[in-house]
């Protein structure tokens, strides 16, 4: 039969000679094969003291975001919402009152916004949707809690820290680089 | 009067060496656990434990406050006695062996000679011997009694096979015996110090008792009676806490007093080579001594781990054929040739 390959190695069925019946050579070799693995590199990541670099485009817990004066992008449009393919995200509506210009951006905000992050794919069609850049999905990931019910976020486990106030937390969460933002506490 | 005070002198000091090589046997014993982990981690390209404390050095202390406090069970077809028996005894088993290993040369303390030994027996190895093979009753008694078939099976496979390897060792040692004359551990050792070792008179004696001890401890590639795949932990699956724990560290016991025995009776003991028989001061010889001892003891469970972690397991037919068709004409022809050497040596080297 033609052989597909040149690779093909006939196996050898030769019967054990004497030293090989011993073992012991053999055994020697693949000592001196484990020994060579003390010599290398761990390709371990010590997680919670390092981190893994992740790529440019990771998906991880969401942030609303503000602009540079601390005021909330978010128009509460409700396109997130309806883009969210697990249904993850609602919210609830209202209009900005006389004197809170420096909180909100636009004539209407979200009173409520809340990601139920058990149901949440974390498929990025949110941060897609949204017209208003008001948010994106951040690199932090793995929440934990003993509750599922804090998995439901709230608004103030949303929001980014504001620039006004929290500059050094809002460069942070802006500068993406294995940041906190939007870990509970 | 001076009698009974030098007895009562004697008494403590040698209450005191058992006090201090049981608990530093089970303080290695201890750290030989961690050190299989970190052994198997480094060979395995891992980090190994390494959160309980700096380079997790806490995690033997983790893992033995684990087995305390865990539930102990006894199942309800089992042998209550026996069951309770088993690990007790491999645990005895196990210390035991520590009492006639010469563990330095000898100290002042207040104007006495204490000689670093518990017992120097005139026919130290044979005591070795005895309670070595008393070992494997922990396994038989903890697998009988635990009235499981997998833990029969393993019990049974740990019997035939501390037979079979027993045969090979013996026969090993006698070929040493002839070279050394005598039974006593610290009478081999001193017979070293200064001297070549006994691995250059007996190199193929040292293999074989190696491969013996190997089997003895069960370690891999013979541990057959706990083979995790086949029988589920073996002898002691029905085990839980700290009498699991004792059958665990059994093993580990056992396998720090055979490295010892291999160090005392082919490596020289205490000896360090061109250094021990020029110190001047008897203390600082056995301060160095024990140092020594240990490195040596270091290096060979190294060395068991190291096979542990490169061997697989032999299969049981494997194994029968490697100890009686392979391991005792081997020993028994290192013992003809040995004798042979010896006759004609006494005899001038005329036939």
């Amino acid at each position: 039969m033609q052989a597909l390959t040149n690779r093909a190695k006939q196996v050898d069925r030769a019967p054990m000679t004497f030293i090989e019946q011993l073992y012991l050579w053999n055994i020697v070799k693949g000592m001196a094969i484990t020994f060579m693995h003390m010599f290398k590199k761990q390709p371990t990541i010590r997680y919670p003291e390092q981190k893994r670099e992740f790529s440019s485009v990771f998906r991880g817990l969401h942030v609303l975001n503000r602009d540079e004066e601390g005021k909330e992008r978010c128009t509460a449009c409700g396109l997130c919402a309806v883009a969210c393919p697990a249904e993850a995200i609602t919210m609830e509506a209202a209009e900005r009152l006389e004197g809170e210009e420096n909180l909100y951006r636009e004539e209407k905000y979200a009173a409520k916004y809340e990601i139920n992050m058990l149901r949440c794919i974390f498929c990025g069609l949110c941060e897609e949707a949204c017209p208003k850049d008001a948010i994106y999905l951040s690199e932090t990931f793995t929440p934990a809690d003993f509750n599922r019910k804090n998995f439901i976020y709230k608004k103030t486990d949303l929001l980014i820290p504001n620039p006004t106030t929290d500059a050094q937390g809002f460069a942070a969460a802006k500068g993406v680089k294995t940041n906190e933002i939007g870990l509970k506490n | 009067m001076t009698i009974l005070a030098l007895d009562w002198f004697l008494l403590i000091e040698k209450l005191i060496l058992i006090a201090v090589i049981i608990f530093a046997s089970l303080g290695v014993a201890l750290y030989t656990t961690f050190a299989e982990r970190k052994v198997a981690a480094i060979l395995q390209d891992r980090p190994g434990p390494n959160r309980a404390g700096p380079f997790g050095l806490f995690q033997p202390l983790a893992d033995g406050l684990k087995l305390i406090t865990k539930e102990e069970i006894i199942p309800t077809h089992a042998n209550k006695w026996l069951f309770i028996l088993g690990p007790g005894l491999a645990m005895t088993a196990a210390l035991m062996t520590c009492a006639v290993v010469p563990w330095g040369g000898t100290i002042d303390v207040m104007g006495h000679k204490v000689d670093l030994q518990i017992a120097d027996v005139n026919i130290g190895i044979l005591y070795v011997f005895a309670v070595v093979s008393m070992g494997v009753y922990g396994v038989m008694i903890g697998g009988w009694a635990s009235n499981n078939k997998f833990s029969l099976m393993a019990s049974l496979r740990a019997a035939s096979q501390a037979i079979s390897y027993e045969l090979a060792m013996g026969l090993s040692l006698i070929a040493l015996l002839m070279v050394t004359g005598s039974l006593s551990l610290r009478t081999i050792v001193e017979q070293q110090v200064g001297h070549v070792w006994n691995i250059v008179y007996q190199p193929v004696g040292f293999l074989i008792f190696f491969i013996c001890a190997l089997a003895e401890c069960n370690r891999t590639p013979f541990d057959l009676p706990e083979a995790e795949n086949e029988l589920n932990f073996g002898y002691h699956q029905e085990y839980s806490s700290m009498k699991l724990g004792f059958y665990l560290f059994s093993e580990y016991i056992n396998m720090f007093i055979s490295s010892t025995i291999m160090a005392t009776m082919f490596f020289g003991g205490y000896d360090l080579p061109f250094v021990t028989s020029h110190l001047s001061s008897p203390g600082t010889a056995a301060i160095v001594g024990i140092v020594v001892l240990m490195a040596k003891v270091v290096m060979f469970i190294f060395l068991f781990m190291w096979i542990r972690w490169t061997i697989p397991r032999f299969r049981y037919d494997q194994l029968m054929d490697l100890g009686w068709k392979k391991m005792i004409p081997l020993a028994l022809a290192n013992m003809l040739v040995t004798g042979f050497i010896v006759l004609l040596k006494q005899n001038n080297w005329h036939f």
